[in-house]
């Protein structure tokens, strides 16, 4: 109602009330550019540019020196033979492997021992919840060199322990074997990352408003209906972000694959991002690399996409 | 006032005289870019050395060294060729690497300096087929400063304790599959290899294809008269199946290293490895020892009589330097200066295998080195490392191939396909 009767005035002025209007407007652009500029040179730069010109390489045999000519452009034909090489089939087989034993196996370890050293009356929690953590701290390439050693096939820790715990052991050379490989690769995976998990899980525990538990106790629940009924829900949207994280981490693990097997004994513990180095990268196929490296953009791009818009939009929906 | 004025603005332009003079006198220094991977302290102040006694005698000219590890040196190579800014001068091993670059512009033609004075520095080369690895179509673009051949180093101890004669190695294929019988059958590790690697494992392969096909089989495949599934490539795969189910190599050799297997052999743990000239330092390197020293010694690759190959026929490689396309003259005569036979008789008492004639006295004393530069002269057919002299690409699918092999991952058919399917896409 006021604001029709206001809109009389200006209409009086208004060339004037346009001059000011445009000023005013173009010192309001003028503000945004200035705070938006710097960001979006950054994420022009570093991210956009360099994913347009990726998508632009993977439609030639370009083998990354030399010009993008019309004679090496293949239009599709590093996706369709992507979509037909074999080994790339297995890398995504043991990335999705992979995944589901993170999400499977890590995942529950570290909430376990979140619930158990992130609160509660354990005696030496703080020792643990630090000792638990260190894995987190060391580099990826580190980590893979340390269980490179634990591994070894002669005098690693891991055959040893065994050979003194299990009379009669027989050793195994856990990273030459095409068929624990993978699981072995995915043990140091847990080692390195539940940590990380840990600590969020032990965030998301402290945030659970104490009283709520004790009202379910006073109500008579035992402590696994607590756990099952009050703490696990509220912790929700903790869980589905590690969730989303681990899956994410999943589709980029390359370091400690790359350093501890190179994806080897043939083939058998390649994931996307060693197979994009080794027939991208290292033999010269830039081309293809770019093709492998889209096809992994947008593997991850719709699953975040799709995780936030139905997951945990579904969340925001509860919490309103 | 005027007085004062007058004063700074002399002294202004005194002080921007010298520093442009400064700059200019900068300018007349040419500097060379030089990239090698010689991590090893020895070899790397060796190469300091080099360096400094040339710069000494050319006071113009700042050299400026970047050493690399190997793995690191190659990725980071792509990297700037894919900037178009080479090196000026940098470690390579000649062959289909070294060429994809040549066809890409990247490189400098230094023919006109070999050639010059009646081919005067092109015939230094004891190794002339090293030599011709740097070249594509008349135009050369490096020269190799130490080159050997592979051969089988064993432990002489070892053999004599299974009942072989150290002095009288396995000569014929056979005769070697009795050895390693013998050899296991007494209780020692056979063979070391650091199949981690692939490249250790591939030779073993590359071998018996050159012993089987010869030179004509792989030339066939290479130029693509024939294909690398041709019989004598998938038979290589047969011949190495024979070997692999004695189960000869060390155990766990699929998850170790090449410097692990090197320091077993200087271990005195394995009593074979097949090898390149480098081996006797690697392993005293990696096995933190004094090595095997006299006990020692090496032989060619066994003979297959049944194949179309000469038993002399070589496998092998070196090193080489290559010059990028921005490379001052001044690079091209550091480069003659490397590769004088001072210089390499100065090397080869470090770890340099000569190449140029008359740098050989050096090693005179050493009979496996001998040895290994006589099979690499007198070599009726020398063959560059698959992984190196093919197309990058199809040079790791051997290796691949190779491998699938040692964990008994693919039939010797399903090994020659492989490669050939990355030979058709990449060479036809």
């Amino acid at each position: 109602m006021s604001a029709t009767r206001f809109r009389v005035l200006p209409r009086n002025t208004q060339p004037h009330a346009a001059s000011i209007n445009w000023n005013q407007r173009f010192d309001k652009l003028f503000t945004i550019a200035l705070f938006t500029i710097p960001g979006f040179s950054i994420f022009l730069t570093f991210l956009l540019i360099p994913i347009t010109l990726t998508a632009r390489y993977s439609l030639y045999e370009w083998k990354g020196f030399g010009d993008l000519t019309s004679e090496n452009y293949a239009g599709l034909g590093n996706y369709q033979r992507l979509y037909e090489h074999d080994v790339f089939h297995q890398a995504v087989e043991h990335t999705f492997i992979i995944m589901g034993l993170s999400l499977l196996i890590q995942l529950p370890l570290a909430l376990g021992l979140a619930l158990l050293v992130g609160r509660g009356e354990l005696p030496g929690r703080r020792f643990f919840r630090t000792l638990l953590f260190i894995p987190y701290v060391f580099s990826e390439v580190i980590t893979a060199l340390i269980w490179q050693y634990v591994y070894h096939p002669r005098n690693g820790l891991a055959n040893y322990t065994f050979e003194k715990i299990i009379p009669g052991f027989e050793s195994i050379p856990w990273l030459g074997e095409r068929e624990y490989v993978l699981y072995a690769i995915f043990a140091v995976l847990t080692w390195k990352f539940f940590g990380f998990h840990m600590l969020l899980y032990m965030a998301g525990l402290q945030s659970i408003p104490k009283d709520l538990e004790e009202a379910a106790r006073i109500d008579g629940a035992g402590e696994w209906n607590v756990l099952r009924f009050v703490t696990l829900p509220l912790m929700g949207s903790t869980i589905r972000l590690t969730v989303f994280l681990s899956i994410l981490g999943s589709f980029q693990q390359f370091v400690i694959v790359n350093v501890m097997t190179n994806g080897g004994p043939f083939y058998a513990s390649e994931v996307m991002g060693t197979y994009l180095y080794k027939f991208g990268i290292q033999r010269f196929n830039l081309g293809y690399g770019s093709a492998i490296a889209v096809v992994l953009f947008f593997t991850t791009l719709i699953f975040s996409i799709l995780y936030q818009r139905f997951v945990m939009r579904a969340e925001q929906e509860i919490a309103r | 006032m005027k007085k004062k004025l007058a004063a700074i603005l002399t002294l202004t332009f005194v002080v921007a005289l010298l520093i442009s003079s400064g700059v200019v006198s900068a300018q007349d220094k040419v500097t060379i870019n030089w990239w090698h991977i010689n991590t090893n302290t020895a070899e790397r102040d060796f190469w300091d050395k080099v360096a400094q006694d040339y710069m000494a005698a050319n006071p113009n000219i700042e050299i400026e060294i970047t050493v690399l590890e190997n793995e690191a040196f190659k990725t980071r190579l792509v990297t700037v060729m894919q900037a178009n800014d080479p090196p000026d001068l940098f470690q390579s091993w000649g062959g289909g690497v070294l060429w994809e670059f040549a066809r890409a512009g990247l490189l400098r033609n230094i023919a006109p300096e070999l050639e010059a004075n009646n081919s005067e520095w092109k015939n230094s080369f004891a190794a002339q087929a090293a030599l011709d690895l740097f070249s594509l179509d008349g135009e050369y673009y490096g020269v190799p400063w130490t080159w050997g051949a592979v051969g089988i180093f064993y432990n002489k101890a070892l053999f004599a304790e299974a009942g072989l004669d150290p002095e009288n190695p396995p000569a014929t294929w056979e005769e070697f599959l009795a050895a390693v019988q013998q050899l296991k059958d007494a209780g020692i590790t056979p063979i070391s290899v650091g199949e981690l690697e692939k490249w250790p494992g591939h030779f073993w392969w590359v071998y018996l294809a050159i012993r089987l096909g010869g030179e004509e089989a792989f030339l066939n495949a290479y130029n693509r008269e024939g294909a690398f599934t041709d019989e004598p490539f998938v038979q290589a795969g047969e011949y190495l199946n024979q070997l692999i189910e004695l189960e000869p190599f060390q155990e766990g050799h699929l998850a170790m290293g090449y410097g692990d297997a090197a320091g077993m052999m200087g271990r005195g743990e394995a009593a074979m490895e097949l090898m390149g000239q480098w081996s006797p330092g690697t392993q005293r390197f990696f096995c933190d020892c004094e090595g095997l020293g006299e006990d020692l010694g090496w032989f060619p690759f066994p003979d297959v009589p049944e194949g179309a190959g000469d038993a002399a026929d070589v496998l092998g490689g070196g090193d080489g330097f290559a010059v990028g396309k921005n490379a001052p003259d001044e690079t091209i005569d550091f480069l003659r200066y490397i590769t004088s036979v001072d210089v390499q008789a100065a090397a080869a008492d470090v770890w340099v295998v000569p190449v140029v004639k008359g740098a050989e006295t050096a090693i005179a004393d050493d009979p496996i080195l001998m040895k290994i530069i006589e099979a690499r002269n007198n070599a009726p057919y020398f063959q560059l490392y698959y992984d190196q002299f093919l197309p990058p690409a199809v040079g790791q699918t051997v290796n691949d191939a190779v491998e699938a092999l040692f964990t008994r991952a693919a039939s010797p058919e399903e090994a020659a396909a492989l490669i050939e399917e990355a030979a058709s896409f990449e060479m036809d």
